[in-house]
């Protein structure tokens, strides 16, 4: 099977606060040097048939319709290759 | 004739009853809605209640939005039928695209519930034309993701078109972008809010009745039709 792979991440100009939660929880635990972080989503999708075009475009129609909010969201589509 | 207000039940709606009781205070029928029901049964108006629809699972309100029930509610609404999103309904009402923006974390990322005051800023829309432009309340609000967004030109043209139906006062709990507790489309007959006037309709169980005039008022609406 073949994995396609969504990631969906707050716009930049959108206030991430759990990302600024976690960005200031990081000194504190020892991990210095980090400026900023940005906390997203990542959609692994398992497809039944071939990565197509066809196939691409329908997980495009999905991520754009539902698994992002494209009022506050930026998503990316790829393909990680084959599943094992 | 009484008027009929549905009150959507979707999987972890919480508010519902409270929406109901508020409508039946109010002088009109409610009648329960099924999130898997396409038929509206003749409602005049429709409550989509707070609460936590599908758990909030991967956005509030974003699973929701595809329900049956929400195909028809969707093209009523654009046909102008009155509808009423409280919080979680809000979430989905802004999800649906029947409202622009979203509603996103609070700015503290703390679960804020308090007795709010608001100013209603519009009193012309279905929800609002028993209260006075510039009318301030209380009632309550509970939310963890009430936080309202919009890019700037959106948020401005909801200001030059008189679409904030309520606005914080005193205190903003969630960062919301200029106060901005509720807004209507451009009909204003759809109108979402993010603090619950359904818990605000009797002296025992709210903070004040001053709630009740959202549902006074979709009936004054449906009444004058």
């Amino acid at each position: 099977m073949a994995r396609v792979v969504v990631d969906v991440m707050l716009k930049p100009e959108i206030l991430d606060p759990q990302g600024q939660a976690v960005q200031r929880a990081l000194p504190r635990l020892g991990f210095a040097g980090i400026a900023d972080v940005r906390q997203g989503k990542r959609f692994e999708l398992e497809l039944e048939g071939p990565v197509d075009d066809a196939a691409l475009a329908r997980i495009r129609e999905a991520a754009e319709t539902f698994l992002a909010n494209t009022v506050i969201e930026d998503f990316t589509v790829r393909v990680e290759g084959e599943a094992k | 004739m009484t008027a009929r207000v549905g009150v959507v039940t979707f999987p972890g709606s919480l508010d519902d009853r409270d929406a109901q009781r508020a409508v039946r205070l109010a002088g009109a029928e409610p009648v329960a809605l099924w999130h898997r029901d396409k038929d509206l049964h003749q409602v005049d108006a429709v409550v989509l209640p707070g609460g936590f629809s599908y758990g909030d699972y991967l956005r509030c309100g974003a699973i929701s939005r595809f329900s049956p029930v929400m195909d028809t509610i969707i093209e009523q609404a654009r046909q102008g039928m009155p509808v009423l999103g409280i919080c979680n309904g809000f979430q989905v009402l802004c999800e649906s695209h029947l409202l622009p923006g979203a509603l996103t974390r609070n700015d503290s990322l703390h679960f804020v519930c308090r007795d709010q005051k608001l100013r209603i800023e519009n009193a012309d829309t279905a929800w609002t034309s028993d209260y006075a432009s510039g009318q301030e309340i209380v009632v309550p609000l509970k939310n963890g993701e009430g936080r309202f967004v919009a890019d700037e030109h959106v948020l401005d043209e909801l200001e030059a078109e008189g679409r904030v139906v309520a606005r914080y006062l005193d205190v903003n709990p969630n960062g919301s972008y200029r106060d901005i507790a509720g807004i209507t489309n451009a009909a204003g007959n759809v109108v979402g809010l993010m603090p619950h006037p359904e818990h605000a309709v009797e002296p025992l169980t709210g903070p004040t009745t001053e709630g009740l005039g959202f549902f006074t008022s979709v009936l004054k609406q449906l009444v004058n039709a």
